[in-house]
C-alpha cells in the first residue's frame, strides 16, 4: 500500500513562493498527473516528494508513514528524469542495476531483475552498450527500466518524454502507461503537456502559481473546470468565453440570446462553451467567420462574436468561408458558467 | 578561397611556429645527443646512465613524483569539491588557493627555504617554543628526510592549484541530475564522489595528471633552493652537465632521457584513464 498524502505543503525560495499551501491524496496504485505550464510548482512538488528539495512548510507521507525528513533513498520511490540522467560513464545494465547494487543485492538477484525490466522495456540487446551508443528514446527506456527495477512503492516522473519527438512520444505515452499499470506503482507523473496528461492519468492536478487548482480524472477536468484558469488550459483549442447578463429567473443573456443558467444573484457571469460543442442551426449566436482551418478530422473555425475571438469546430464537410456569418447553437447541456470575480465556477 | 584549402591555411602560422621553435630545436638537440661530433652513437647516453649519480638522480625523481603527485591529486580532488559545493566567495577562494601558480618555482623554492633555513621561521618558532635550545640545520645532509619533506611540501604548495583549476571546470561540466539520480537511487555522498564525481572527472583527470607528471620530471628551482647538491634529480644533473661540465652532448641525451619518461607515462595515464567509446558525457 502506498497512498501519498501531501498536507500544507509550501516552499519558499527567497522572495518568491513556489507552493502555496499543497493539499492532495493520491490513492495506492494510481496515476497522478501534475499539469501545469512551466514554473507553475509542478516540479518543485515532485522534487520534494523525492526529497531533492525540502519543503519550507507541511508534511508528506507514503504509505502511513512520514518521509519528509528521510533522505531519498528511504522513502521508497524511484524516479524518471526529464533528461533521462542515465549515467554515461555504465553500461545500459549497471544504469538499470545501480539501485540495486547500492542496496547492495547479492550478483544474481541484480542480474535477475536488469534482465526481468530491460525485457519489459524491450531494450535487453541493449545491456552492454553506453549511453553515448543509444537513441533518445532507448535512453529513455533505460530511465523507465532503472526506475521499475527497484520495484518502488512510488514512481515519480519529471515531463519524461518532453525531449521525445512527437511519434515516439505517443508510442512511449501508450507503452508507458501500460507498463505502470502492470506495475501496480503510484506514480506521479510531472508534465506540461495537456495530451499526455489526458491520455495516462487516473486524474489530473492542474496546477497554476504554486496552487492545485482542480484534481480530478480528465474528462471531469475536461467537462466541469472547477476555475476559468483550468477552461481555458485544458482542450486544444480552449474553452470560449462570453459575458453574460442576468434576464432574471435563472435566464442569462449571451449576446443577444437567453440561455437557461444558475440561480446566481450575480451582475454578471461569464458564459463557456467547447469549441466542439456547437452545431449550426435556425436560432443561435451569431458569429463571424475571420479564419477556416481544415485538420482533416474537422473543420476549425475562428469567429468573432460581439468583437471577441471565439473558436468552433465543425464537421470537415461544412463548406464556410472567412467573412461569412454562422448562427450557432451550444449544445445546452454543455455550456459551463463562471463567476468573473472569483473566476470560479457556478452551478 | 576553397573550403578544401581554408583549414590547411588557417593552422599554417602555428604549424610554422612549431615546426620553427619546437621540432627544429628538438632536432638539433637528437644531433647533439647521437653523436660525437662526426658519427652517430650512443656514447653520450652510456656515459649519462652510467655516472654515479644517475640512479639516485633517477630514484630521486621518480620517488618525489611518486610523492608528491597521488597527494596533489587528492588535495586537489578535495579542494575541487569543496569549490564546486560554494554558492558565495566560491571565485574568492578559488583565487586565493590558485596564488601559487603565479609564483615562479624558485622563488616558491627560497619562500620554502626561508621556513626550513637555520636563522629560519620554524628554527624561530620552535626556538620561541623551548622545544629546541639551539637551532637546527635541517637542510643538510644530517637529515635527508627533512630535504625530502621540504621539497615535497613547496612542490605541493606551488603546484597543487594547476590540478585544482583542471579538475575544477572538469566537475562544473558533470550535469546536477546525475547527483540527484544517483541519490535518489541510494548513493551516499562518498558513494557520489566515487561512482559519479571520479568516473565523469576521467577526462579532465587525465589532463591534470599528464600535466602534472611532465612537470614533475622536470622539477628543478625548487630542489635548486632547498638541496643543493644534496638531492640529485635529473633536470639537475641536465643543468650540471650543460653549464658546470660544459657538455652539451650529455646534457641533450639527459633532456631526451627525461622527454623518454615523460612520453612513457603519458602513454600509461591516456591508456588507465581512457573513456570507453561511447562513454563520455
Amino acid at each position: 500500500m502506498a497512498e501519498i498524502q501531501i498536507k500544507n505543503v509550501a516552499k519558499i525560495f527567497g522572495a518568491y513562493q513556489a507552493l502555496h499551501d499543497i493539499n492532495l491524496t493520491i490513492a495506492d496504485q494510481e496515476f497522478m498527473v501534475l499539469l501545469g505550464a512551466s514554473g507553475c510548482g509542478k516540479s518543485t512538488l515532485l522534487r520534494i516528494i523525492a526529497g531533492l528539495e525540502t519543503a519550507t512548510t507541511g508534511e508528506v507521507w507514503i504509505g502511513g508513514r512520514r518521509i519528509d525528513h528521510l533522505s531519498p533513498k528511504d522513502r521508497g520511490i524511484a524516479m524518471v528524469f526529464q533528461n533521462y540522467a542515465v549515467f554515461p560513464h555504465l553500461t545500459v545494465f549497471e544504469n538499470i542495476g545501480f539501485g540495486l547494487r547500492m542496496q547492495k543485492l547479492p550478483n544474481d538477484e541484480v542480474t535477475r531483475r536488469v534482465e526481468k525490466t530491460a525485457t519489459l522495456m524491450h531494450i535487453e540487446q541493449l545491456l552492454k552498450r553506453y549511453s553515448g551508443e543509444l537513441s533518445g528514446g532507448q535512453r529513455q527506456r533505460v530511465a523507465v527500466a532503472r526506475a521499475l527495477a527497484m520495484e518502488p512503492d512510488v514512481i515519480l516522473m519529471d515531463e519524461p518524454l518532453s525531449n521525445l519527438d512527437a511519434l515516439l512520444r505517443m508510442e512511449m505515452r501508450a507503452e508507458l502507461k501500460g507498463v505502470l499499470a502492470d506495475s501496480k506503482t503510484t506514480a506521479i507523473y510531472v508534465t506540461h503537456d495537456q495530451v499526455e496528461a489526458m491520455s495516462m492519468a487516473d486524474r489530473i492536478s492542474v496546477m497554476h502559481q504554486g496552487k492545485i487548482i482542480q484534481a480530478a480524472a480528465p474528462i471531469e477536468v475536461y467537462r466541469n473546470p472547477s476555475a476559468e484558469f483550468v477552461a481555458s488550459f485544458i482542450g486544444n483549442p480552449p474553452m470560449n468565453f462570453l459575458p453574460a447578463r442576468p434576464a432574471g429567473a435563472g435566464r442569462w443573456t449571451v449576446a443577444g440570446q437567453t440561455f437557461d443558467g444558475p440561480q446566481a444573484d450575480r451582475a454578471a457571469l461569464q458564459f463557456a462553451i467547447r469549441p466542439e460543442d456547437m452545431q449550426p442551426a435556425e436560432q443561435g449566436l451569431t458569429a463571424l467567420a475571420k479564419v477556416v482551418e481544415p485538420l482533416g478530422a474537422h473543420l476549425l473555425v475562428t469567429c468573432e462574436v460581439e468583437g471577441k475571438l471565439f473558436r468552433v469546430i465543425l464537421d470537415s464537410d461544412m463548406k464556410v468561408r472567412p467573412g461569412e456569418t454562422l448562427t450557432l447553437a451550444p449544445q445546452p447541456d454543455r455550456i459551463r458558467w463562471f463567476d468573473p470575480e472569483t473566476t470560479l465556477a457556478v452551478a | 578561397m576553397s573550403a578544401r584549402v581554408l583549414p590547411y591555411v588557417l593552422i599554417l602560422p602555428v604549424t610554422l611556429f612549431l615546426c620553427l621553435f619546437f621540432l627544429y630545436p628538438f632536432i638539433l638537440v637528437s644531433q647533439q645527443a647521437f653523436s660525437n661530433g662526426s658519427e652517430l652513437t650512443l656514447d653520450n647516453f652510456r656515459e649519462v646512465t652510467s655516472h654515479w649519480k644517475f640512479p639516485i638522480s633517477m630514484k630521486n625523481t621518480l620517488l618525489l613524483a611518486a610523492v608528491v603527485v597521488p597527494i596533489q591529486v587528492a588535495l586537489a580532488l578535495l579542494m575541487a569539491t569543496m569549490v564546486s559545493k560554494m554558492g558565495k566567495g566560491r571565485d574568492l577562494v578559488l583565487y586565493i588557493w590558485t596564488i601559487p601558480l603565479g609564483i615562479s618555482d624558485l622563488a616558491a623554492g627560497i619562500i620554502w627555504l626561508a621556513i626550513f633555513d637555520q636563522s629560519g621561521f620554524l628554527n624561530s618558532m620552535m626556538h620561541g617554543l623551548g622545544v629546541i635550545d639551539k637551532p637546527l640545520n635541517l637542510l643538510s645532509y644530517q637529515h635527508p628526510g627533512v630535504v625530502f619533506l621540504a621539497i615535497a611540501l613547496a612542490e605541493i604548495w606551488r603546484a597543487t592549484a594547476i590540478m585544482l583549476v583542471i579538475l575544477v571546470a572538469g566537475i562544473g561540466l558533470i550535469p546536477k541530475e546525475y547527483y540527484e539520480a544517483a541519490e535518489v537511487f541510494g548513493a551516499s555522498p562518498w558513494k557520489r564522489f566515487l561512482r559519479i564525481t571520479l568516473p565523469l572527472l576521467r577526462p579532465s583527470l587525465q589532463t591534470a595528471l599528464v600535466l602534472r607528471v611532465i612537470l614533475a620530471f622536470e622539477i628543478f628551482a625548487v630542489v635548486a633552493a632547498l638541496g643543493g647538491t644534496l638531492f640529485p634529480v635529473l633536470m639537475g644533473e641536465t643543468y650540471a652537465y650543460q653549464f658546470d661540465l660544459l657538455n652539451s652532448r650529455a646534457a641533450a641525451a639527459m633532456a631526451l632521457i627525461i622527454l623518454g619518461i615523460s612520453i612513457g607515462f603519458t602513454l600509461i595515464i591516456l591508456r588507465v584513464l581512457r573513456v570507453p567509446k561511447g562513454a563520455s558525457i
